[in-house]
This record gives C-alpha cells, sequence and structure tokens, in this order.
C-alpha cells in the first residue's frame, strides 16, 4: 500500500494459518484443515489505531495471535519495524516480544488468580530481567498510577477488583515494557457500558503519551469507529476491505461491510426507525470448507456468477484511493439500493443536540 | 386492564457475607402488544426481577405484587406457576447452548414442551414443532427438527428457543438478553424475528439487554435500573432525548457519539468519551439515600441522606425519574444543564478549605 517503509510497524504479506482436524484415538489422522487466516496482507503504521472487525469465527483473533507469534505461521510473512519475525526462534523472539504486547477481552481469565496484582504487573519486568527488587516495585507502583489503579492495593489478588480494574491490571501489564505495539482483542467488549468508556479514554491517553500503535480487535462497530484511524474488515479469514475510518463508514465498498454496518444496533430511537436493515441469509460458512472463489458469495446480494470461481483481490478499485482497497469484482456504489442501507452506526452528539437537529 | 402489573417489587437474598438487596421496590405494568425495555448494568437487578416473576429465584425473600391475568404470580402456589409458566409467559435466555440439552435432539424438545402444556398427541405435537421451526425462520424444518442441538449454529439455537417460546402460545415473551451472545448480523435477524413475531402474534414482550442500542430498537417503553431500582422510565424517545436521571444521561454519554468522533478528527478534548466515574456500588452495603450519589457529578448534600422516589419529570405524562434535580431539567441541551447546575450549586455547602496534607 500507499505508506513508505519507515511509516510502517507492521506488514504482513500473505499470512496463512490452518489448523489440522485430528481424529481417531492417537489423534494421528488429519481430516482436513480449518482455514482460519488464509492470506492477509496488512499494513500498521506508526502510532496509528488500526481497528480489526469481523464476526465470531472470521480469523481474527488468530491473525492477533499470528502477528505476536503465539501461534506459528502456516505460511506468509509478519515484519515488525522491518525485521521478518514470523521465521524466528522462540529464544530469537524474546527482544521483539518486548515490543510488541497484548490485551486481552476477558479480565478474568487472563489473570493468574493466585498470583498478587503487583507481582502479575511486574512479570515483564521480571521475565525480560529489566528491572530489579525496589527498582522493580517502584516501577510497578508508577504503573498501576499511571493506569488509574491505586498503588497501595500492590498486593491483593485479582479477585479483590472488579472487571474495569482488571482490565487496568491488563493494560498496564502490556505497558510495562513501553512497547511500540499493542495488540488489544476485545480489550472492552466484557465491561459494562460506563466502564467501557473508562478503559477506551484510558487506551486513548496513553497512546497520546507514549505515542503507543494499537492493533484494536472489537465487534462492536460504534466503539471502532471511535478509536480506530483505519479500520479492517475481516470474513471468513480473509481482509475484504481496508480504509480510513471514517471513510470506511461513510462510503463503505464491500458488500459484506455494508452489511455488517446496517446490522448494528445504535442508541438512537430515531435512526433506528429510519435505517433499512439488509439482513443477510444463513450463517457464516464453516472455515474447514470455505466457498469457492469470493468467500462471501453464498450470501451476497450483489454476487453474480464471476464470484463463484474467482476470488477477487484485495485492490483499489475504480474511483477508489489507494488506502481504501476492497476484495469485490462489483463493489457497493452509491447510487446503489445496498448504499442506502449503511447507516452510520454512531448515536448523534448528546450534548448540543437541539431540536432542530431531530425533525 | 394491564396485562401484567407488577409493583413494589422487592427481591433479597441472604447469603453469609449479608443480604444481598437484588431488587428494591421497581413497579411497572405492560399492555398487550407492547414492548418493555429493561436497561442497566450487569447487576443492577434486571435478571432477577424477570426471573422473580416466574418462581424462578430460589432462595429469594420476595415482596410486592405481580398481577397477571387476574392472580398474583407471587403469591401462587409452585403447581399454579406452572401453568402459566411456558404456557402464558415465557422465557427466552442468553445463551441458548446451555439452555437446550445436548443429548436430545432439538424437535423432541420442543414437542415436549408442547405436550406439557396441551393435550396433543405426537404426531399433532412434531407437525405443530416443524410449523414453529418453519414461523421462526429455520430453512427445511422437517429435516432440521431431527438435529441435535450441536448441529445449530448460534443463530440458529436462539430460534429454536424461540420456537419452544412460542410453542404454547403465549401472552407474555420475557426475553433476557436474546441477542447478546450473538455476533450483529445474527442479532438483527433474531432481533427482526421478535419484532414479526409479535406483529404477527400480538404477544407482549419484556426486552432486557444491557445494549442501549438493542433497547432503542425494540422498546417502546424504556425502564433503566440501577442498584436494585427503577431509576427512570420513559417511553422510549424521552428516554434517548430527553432523560431526566443522571444515570441515564452518563449511560448515553458514556457510548461513543458523533460528536466524539467529530473531537477525535479536529484533535479536540470532545475526542475522549465522558464515562461514568467509579463502579456499582456493592448490593450488600448500598451507599446512604441515592445509591447513585457516589458517581454522580450532580450530587447534593441531600442525595447523601434520602433516597428519592420515582416521581413524574416535566414534558410527558409517563416520565418518571428518581432524582432530586428539578423535574423540569430534562434533555441534554445547554439549557437543562444550565437548570441543573443552579440547583446543584445551591445544594452543596461549599468544601471545607483544603488541608495541608491529603490523606
Amino acid at each position: 500500500m500507499s505508506a513508505p517503509d519507515d511509516d510502517v510497524l507492521l506488514r504482513l504479506d500473505g499470512v496463512v494459518k490452518h489448523f489440522p482436524i485430528r481424529t481417531g484415538v492417537f489423534a494421528g489422522r488429519s481430516a482436513g484443515q480449518v482455514h482460519a487466516v488464509d492470506g492477509v496482507d496488512l499494513t500498521v503504521r506508526r502510532g496509528e489505531t488500526l481497528g480489526l472487525v469481523g464476526e465470531t469465527g472470521c480469523g481474527k483473533s488468530t491473525l492477533a495471535r499470528c502477528i505476536t507469534r503465539l501461534h506459528d505461521l502456516t505460511s506468509g510473512t509478519v515484519l515488525f519495524d522491518g525485521v521478518d519475525i514470523s521465521r524466528l526462534s522462540r529464544r530469537q523472539l524474546i527482544p521483539y516480544r518486548r515490543e510488541m504486547q497484548m490485551i486481552f477481552q476477558d479480565p478474568f481469565g487472563s489473570l493468574n488468580p493466585h498470583r498478587r496484582v503487583g507481582s502479575i504487573i511486574g512479570d515483564p519486568f521480571a521475565i525480560h530481567g529489566i528491572a530489579d527488587g525496589l527498582l522493580r516495585r517502584q516501577r510497578v507502583r508508577e504503573l498501576m498510577e499511571k493506569v488509574g489503579l491505586n498503588p497501595e492495593h500492590y498486593n491483593r489478588f485479582p479477585a479483590e477488583f472488579s472487571g474495569g480494574q482488571r482490565q487496568r491490571i491488563g493494560v498496564a501489564r502490556a505497558l510495562a515494557l513501553r512497547p511500540k505495539l499493542i495488540v488489544c482483542d476485545e480489550p472492552v467488549s466484557a465491561l459494562d457500558v460506563s466502564i467501557q468508556a473508562q478503559i477506551i479514554n484510558l487506551l486513548a491517553e496513553l497512546q497520546d503519551e507514549f505515542g503507543l500503535t494499537y492493533l484494536f480487535i472489537a465487534h462492536d462497530l460504534s466503539v471502532v469507529r471511535h478509536v480506530s484511524d483505519r479500520v479492517a474488515v475481516m470474513y471468513l479469514g480473509k481482509v475484504v476491505e481496508v480504509a480510513p475510518a471514517e471513510e470506511l463508514f461513510e462510503r463503505p465498498r464491500h458488500p459484506y461491510t455494508v452489511a455488517l454496518l446496517s446490522a448494528a444496533s445504535v442508541a438512537d430511537p430515531d435512526v433506528a426507525d429510519r435505517r433499512e436493515r439488509i439482513l443477510l441469509a444463513g450463517d457464516v460458512p464453516s472455515p474447514v470448507n470455505p466457498p469457492s472463489g469470493c468467500r462471501f458469495h453464498p450470501r451476497c446480494p450483489k454476487a453474480q456468477s464471476r464470484c463463484e470461481v474467482e476470488a477477487p483481490e484485495l485492490v483499489a478499485r475504480v474511483a477508489d484511493t489507494d488506502d481504501h482497497p476492497t476484495a469485490c469484482h462489483f463493489p457497493v456504489e452509491p447510487t446503489d439500493d445496498l448504499a442506502r442501507a449503511a447507516v452510520v452506526p454512531m448515536r448523534r452528539a448528546t450534548l448540543f443536540p437541539g431540536e432542530q437537529q431531530r425533525q | 386492564m394491564r396485562l401484567l402489573d407488577v409493583s413494589d417489587l422487592a427481591v433479597s437474598f441472604p447469603t453469609s457475607d449479608g443480604v444481598v438487596h437484588a431488587v428494591r421496590g421497581i413497579s411497572f405494568a405492560i399492555d398487550p402488544g407492547r414492548t418493555l425495555g429493561i436497561v442497566g448494568e450487569s447487576g443492577s437487578g434486571k435478571s432477577v426481577a424477570a426471573l422473580t416473576l416466574l418462581g424462578l429465584s430460589p432462595g429469594a425473600d420476595v415482596f410486592g405484587s405481580a398481577m397477571f391475568e387476574g392472580g398474583n404470580l407471587l403469591a401462587m402456589s409452585d403447581a399454579e406457576l406452572r401453568g402459566i409458566r411456558g404456557a402464558r409467559i415465557a422465557m427466552v435466555f442468553q445463551d441458548p447452548l446451555s439452555s437446550l440439552h445436548p443429548h436430545y435432539r432439538v424437535g423432541w424438545q420442543i414437542e415436549e414442551m408442547i405436550r406439557a402444556h396441551r393435550d396433543v398427541g405426537r404426531h399433532a405435537a412434531r407437525r405443530r414443532t416443524i410449523e414453529l421451526l418453519g414461523l421462526v425462520g429455520i430453512a427445511q424444518p422437517h429435516q432440521r427438527v431431527d438435529d441435535y442441538p450441536h448441529q445449530f449454529s448460534g443463530g440458529m439455537r436462539q430460534r429454536a428457543m424461540i420456537a419452544m417460546a412460542l410453542a404454547a402460545d403465549p401472552v407474555l415473551l420475557i426475553a433476557d438478553e436474546p441477542t447478546t451472545a450473538l455476533d450483529a448480523t445474527v442479532q438483527a435477524q433474531i432481533l427482526d424475528l421478535l419484532r414479526r413475531l409479535q406483529r404477527e402474534l400480538g404477544t407482549a414482550l419484556i426486552m432486557i439487554s444491557h445494549d442501549l442500542g438493542v433497547i432503542a430498537e425494540m422498546a417502546d417503553e424504556v425502564l433503566v435500573m440501577y442498584a436494585g431500582r427503577a431509576v427512570e422510565v420513559a417511553d422510549r424517545r424521552t428516554a434517548y432525548y430527553r432523560p431526566h436521571h443522571p444515570y441515564t444521561l452518563g449511560l448515553l454519554d458514556s457510548m461513543p457519539s458523533s460528536l466524539a468522533v467529530a473531537g477525535r478528527l479536529d484533535g479536540a478534548s470532545t475526542r475522549l468519551l465522558r464515562p461514568i466515574p467509579g463502579q456499582p456500588p456493592s448490593l450488600i452495603n448500598l451507599p446512604s439515600g441515592c445509591a447513585f450519589h457516589p458517581r454522580c457529578r450532580y450530587a447534593m448534600d441531600h442525595c447523601l441522606v434520602e433516597d428519592p422516589p420515582l416521581r413524574r419529570a416535566a414534558g410527558w405524562l409517563t416520565h418518571r425519574s428518581a432524582c432530586w434535580l428539578p423535574s423540569d431539567a430534562v434533555g441534554v441541551d445547554p439549557i437543562a444543564e444550565t437548570k441543573r447546575w443552579t440547583v446543584v450549586k445551591s445544594g452543596r455547602t461549599p468544601a471545607p478549605p483544603p488541608t495541608g496534607s491529603a490523606a
């Protein structure tokens, strides 16, 4: 894509991750492959937030784990800061692990319940042998303060914290080594609305302060729109559209993106009443036997015979700029009926809405 | 004559740590064919309230009354309740996988439900089951009726649960977070199904959700719960556009809005969301006075002393709110905000001068 190389922090080229399905008593026979991630090209620029959206099973979490090398890749390369980390051994990976960290969805499952919070947050220092003893304690306290936890709670156990506070612990742990990239896998999905906003604000403030780059995975489109500079949409292991956030929401090109936008609920009764919906038929097909050609074609309202045969490439289509590629033979035009259904999933401002805005 | 009229419902659970005041006196009513949306965060008591109506909260101390078709649900014997539960009032739960028995065919489970409430033979029940599966939009119901739950996708399972709930033609359907476990496009399908069924069958619906978007789409009337109390009751548009209670205002403000997105693009301070500070209180040790006061930006001296009753707010007849702010301070416009702050300033004792060493 268009970004110059030194601007790019992370570049994925043809990333593939297949999981073998094994059957039989000794799990020896392979009965096929789950095509979890099936050829993803993506770049993440320094200091930006790239939102990654898609439904359950589209491969977004698997992709995140490929990037951080929690999974080994089946094929493809991951260039982090100009270095191919996709074939590095565990030992060789250690310096890069300092620079990329993860925040997970479940603030209950991602913290060891038997360990004190201070030592959980101090783990990165211990693993990488950075700060010891009193100095480590000092650093951990600073981190706790930074993420809005009371440093006096250093010796408490995770169970003594609420969901939102636990997510803050996860953020502190990710922040400890001053990484360049933080992969946030559904960081606010498990939290209540009022707490969600606290964590989203915290992530924004930390990004400003430390110049962090985020890969932000979520399924809540209004949250993604709020946090992202650019957004990538995934469907069945492939990226189907990438665009600057505002453009993706205002002028989506892939029919799946349109369907996703039109399905999102909006906390605004008038918008909810007026909008048209595209209800996709059926369910997401199995990633074991993905459909031929374009994977979306069995559910796509615009599908033609070409879509069954030829998989579309992720490239900028006619009338689009380079930073807005779409993997579709027949992208949605602004004049299409379909385009009207892509109502922006965004509540109107509450600060000074005024009556005239409501018609 | 209201279909269901609940007044002063209170539910508490004695535990070894103390009494958990899950629901602390809520009243609401619903008419045939209407939808009541109950919205609140985890622990606000919305599910407990619904379960208690059907006698599904064992071990709880229950007070109040719930008049339904001439009888008080809360005073009925188990045998009487069995005649109503499933038959007259049915329920759909959040997690369709754990609500279906994995060892029995989906069709068999629905047939059993029909035969429990109707004096019909196996063949008639099966015919009705196939008809119901078709009604809720399951393709090829003749074949799918013999599937096991694991052969259904998440969306199909929830459709099957809805079919089961409708099996005995209930007049009231209680849906407790029916789409929370589902993806956005599947959620849109299920909400659409519920609306269609309601239109065709005239069933009244109580929709419980933490998602303000879902409630904005579904509800005629909205009841906002906080710490076991109804803090605001209003018709849908009033709740979203002219809310009175600071908690409702706070919930709406916590969500990403067009204003926050615009602020983000301009780098303005409005790019940050405005979360409700702090966390929901413990239901064992509730704060004095109004349970929301520790998180309320408008809290006045009086709020610490006396819990405000649910009283009329200006504007709409049915609009009620449990807050000491002036009843005409509704909405999110600057005029309402000014009204609120004028009262708040006079309602607060001036803060004592700061002492040298803060704790």
